[in-house]
């Protein structure tokens, strides 16, 4: 089990230097999962924010071989990148002899919620041993904050705007870490990267599967969402607090609250209330919609309680 | 060489081509025509007749990803796929040859939809002639199986490392049963020869990590892509050497083109794919009545042989270029592009006229051909025509 000892003895595989905003929090995930999974890892990148400022020719921020191809093929690509190791490995001819190596596929929401969907879903189908990473920070912040199908009821996006007479976001968000569990892979669950230990154990357990596992790491955007680039962590915590993102496992198939939740939990407008996105639904006449959102995360807490009591 | 006489398909030709290189990884998604080529190789890894790991994948737009993060590895690597299939790996297509990955893959050619056609034209492979493939076409399941040989010798090389696309007309050859020459399989194993996973960059080589697809902007972008025209321009020459060698080995002599009783021909017709085999037929007919026509049949479009192809048309009076698809709204089919700007500014240039034929399938027979050769007769007697025009459409 990780510890702040070991882990500040593990190389830094993402080196610093790279592009990404002050106070992105999605830099800060992808250095946590390398330090758990460490060197012999190939990693793929989605198109996205953590592709574009991580390798940016002729620099790279990757310690480890890293893989871009498009933006909806990265489990599909590490896919392939996978089996060309199974394959190799049979056939003798491995560049270094190793007996495992993790595969590693990250996207954004937008590329694992939407457009790489399909390809996603394939690639856990086939059970390929790889772990696939979504840093969902809940809308296309690479292309300039657009409303994906993972942007909250409410919020303000470039093309669901908040306006004279819209409100944000019409939908509530996709259940994508659920269809994930509807795969039937070994290990599915969610994370944030202020739980710095769960998340650690989170991709042990993953890496350690047989099979394929998904994790679904929210990840607070600075300019996307519009908070002070000090806070992101905070509203790491009290996304969790608030039963917004609720941290739980699924072990072959056996839903596990990681983190027992309050008793009385935090109210949604806490969480909502420092991003500007949502600076529109504090307004009079929009007390319906902060009532829709608390309904929604109360509702959609309970039915994950709900799994996890029954184990 | 003792080589075995068999009768086969086209697709159970490539197959048995592919299974003879030995591939570490097949991803493949079904297509028709393209689909039975790859039903065979399955057949063949399901008794034990090659090790190759295939990815079912969900889409051809997976099929091609995955081929990029395999063939990224180091791993010998094959699709297939046809029209619509094509199309949706299309992003994908260009990214392996930008990152200069040996993947090989047969497109089985069928019609663009819509309308939805499952028949063969050339649209599929002409839309993506130029996402820097090396295109090989074919006439007949002998050149299919010949092909599917020498491409992994062609994009593996080091000189070269592009991908290589094998275009044979869906259902005339992908269905067709011939009879052809194949290599034993030792002898096929001698030509092609492992896959030498070191003399690249691997993504699996942990203590030499490498960055692949980087972000590339406005200040090196443009070099890259430069490096890359530089890289299929220069092919020619060692796809030229591995003709050479595998002709000599085979006997059956390969080149960029083939010409076909062009030495005294006043008329040639351009043409790819099966169609050739029909024209050749049509030519000996004309022969016999004294017309002087011959045939020049191009196997390589990608890099296109404007070299030869000047010195192979250049004595000829008229140039009728056949072209299975068609550029809406362009100035022809795209053979018909290529050839013209190739033959522009030499001196005394033939006159160039082009037929659009057979979309969607429509058979291309005898007299069709006749047709195409009584005008440009015609054409060559002086007549006006048309620089575009159709064979075989009801107008």
């Amino acid at each position: 089990m990780a510890n702040l000892q070991t882990l500040s003895k593990c190389e830094d595989l993402l080196t610093g230097g790279h592009r990404a905003c002050a106070g992105c929090t999605g830099s800060n995930i992808l250095r946590q999962i390398m330090l758990t999974a460490g060197p012999d890892t190939v990693v793929g990148g989605a198109t996205g924010c953590m592709e574009v400022v991580t390798t940016i020719f002729p620099y790279t921020a990757w310690k480890t071989p890293f893989i871009h191809s498009a933006f909806e093929n990265c489990a599909a690509t590490i896919s392939g990148v996978e089996t060309g190791f199974r394959a190799l490995k049979q056939a003798g001819q491995l560049p270094v002899e190793r007996e495992k190596m993790n595969f590693i596929a990250f996207g954004g929401d937008g590329g694992t919620y939407d457009i790489g969907l399909q390809s996603l879903s394939g690639a856990m189908e086939r059970g390929h041993n790889m772990l696939y990473v979504c840093y969902d920070n809940e809308a296309y912040m690479n292309t300039g904050i657009q409303r994906s199908g993972a942007t909250p009821f409410g919020a303000h996006t470039s093309t669901a705007p908040a306006g004279k007479v819209k409100q944000g976001k019409e939908q509530h968000r996709k259940d994508l870490t659920k269809i994930m569990v509807a795969h039937n892979i070994p290990f599915v669950a969610t994370a944030t990267p202020f739980h710095w230990k769960d998340l650690a154990a989170k991709v042990e357990k993953a890496l350690a599967a047989d099979g394929p596992a998904f994790l679904n790491i929210l990840m607070p955007c600075t300019v996307g969402w519009g908070f002070d680039p000090a806070i992101g962590m905070e509203l790491c915590k009290q996304a969790v607090e608030a039963n917004f993102w609720p941290l739980f496992e699924v072990e072959n198939g056996h839903y596990k609250m990681s983190k027992k939740p309050k008793e009385d939990r935090t109210p949604i407008v806490e969480w909502l209330k420092p991003q500007v996105r949502f600076k529109h639904l504090f307004k009079p006449g929009n007390e319906a919609i902060l009532e829709e959102i608390q309904r929604w995360v109360d509702d959609e807490f309970t039915k994950v309680q709900t799994l996890c009591e029954l184990g | 060489m003792k080589q075995l006489f068999v009768g086969l398909t086209g697709n159970e030709a490539v197959a048995t081509a592919f299974k003879q290189a030995r591939p570490h990884v097949a991803p493949a998604f079904p297509i028709t025509p393209q689909t039975e080529m790859m039903h065979k190789f399955a057949d063949f890894v399901a008794d034990g007749e090659v090790e190759t790991e295939m990815i079912l994948v969900e889409s051809e737009h997976s099929a091609m990803s995955a081929a990029v993060g395999a063939s990224a590895t180091g791993a010998r690597v094959f699709t297939a796929t046809s029209s619509a299939g094509f199309a949706l790996m299309w992003e994908v297509v260009y990214i392996a040859a930008n990152l200069r990955l040996p993947i090989c893959m047969p497109v089985v050619n069928r019609a663009l939809s819509g309308n939805i056609n499952i028949h063969n034209d050339h649209s599929d492979a002409m839309g993506g002639r130029d996402a820097g493939w090396i295109h090989l076409w074919c006439e007949n399941t002998q050149e299919a199986y010949d092909s599917a040989l020498m491409c992994w010798r062609i994009a593996e090389h080091a000189g070269v490392r592009l991908p290589v696309m094998i275009n044979y007309d869906g259902f005339i050859i992908s269905h067709t049963s011939e009879s052809l020459n194949i290599l034993p399989d030792e002898d096929a194993w001698k030509f092609i020869g492992p896959k030498d996973v070191g003399a690249g960059y691997s993504l699996l080589d942990v203590e030499n990590p490498i960055t692949v697809g980087p972000l590339d902007l406005t200040d090196y972008y443009f070099e890259h892509k430069t490096s890359q025209i530089e890289a299929i321009n220069n092919s020619p020459e060692h796809i030229a050497a591995i003709f050479k060698e595998f002709s000599a080995l085979s006997g059956r002599t390969y080149d960029f083109i083939e010409e076909y009783r062009t030495d005294d021909a006043e008329i040639i017709i351009v043409a790819l794919g099966s169609t050739a085999g029909t024209a050749k037929v049509v030519i000996d007919m004309y022969r016999e009545k004294g017309v002087k026509i011959g045939l020049v049949k191009i196997r390589v479009f990608r890099p296109f042989p404007v070299d030869v192809l000047r010195k192979a048309l250049g004595k000829a009076k008229v140039v009728g270029v056949m072209d299975k698809s068609v550029t809406f709204g362009g100035f022809g089919g795209p053979v018909f592009n290529e050839i013209r700007s190739a033959m522009y500014g030499t001196a005394n240039p033939p006159k160039i006229h082009d037929w659009i034929y057979g979309l969607g399938g429509r058979d291309t027979d005898i007299a069709q051909i006749e047709s195409l050769i009584d005008q440009l007769q015609a054409i060559a007697g002086g007549s006006e025509a048309e620089d575009i025009n159709m064979l075989g459409v009801r107008l």
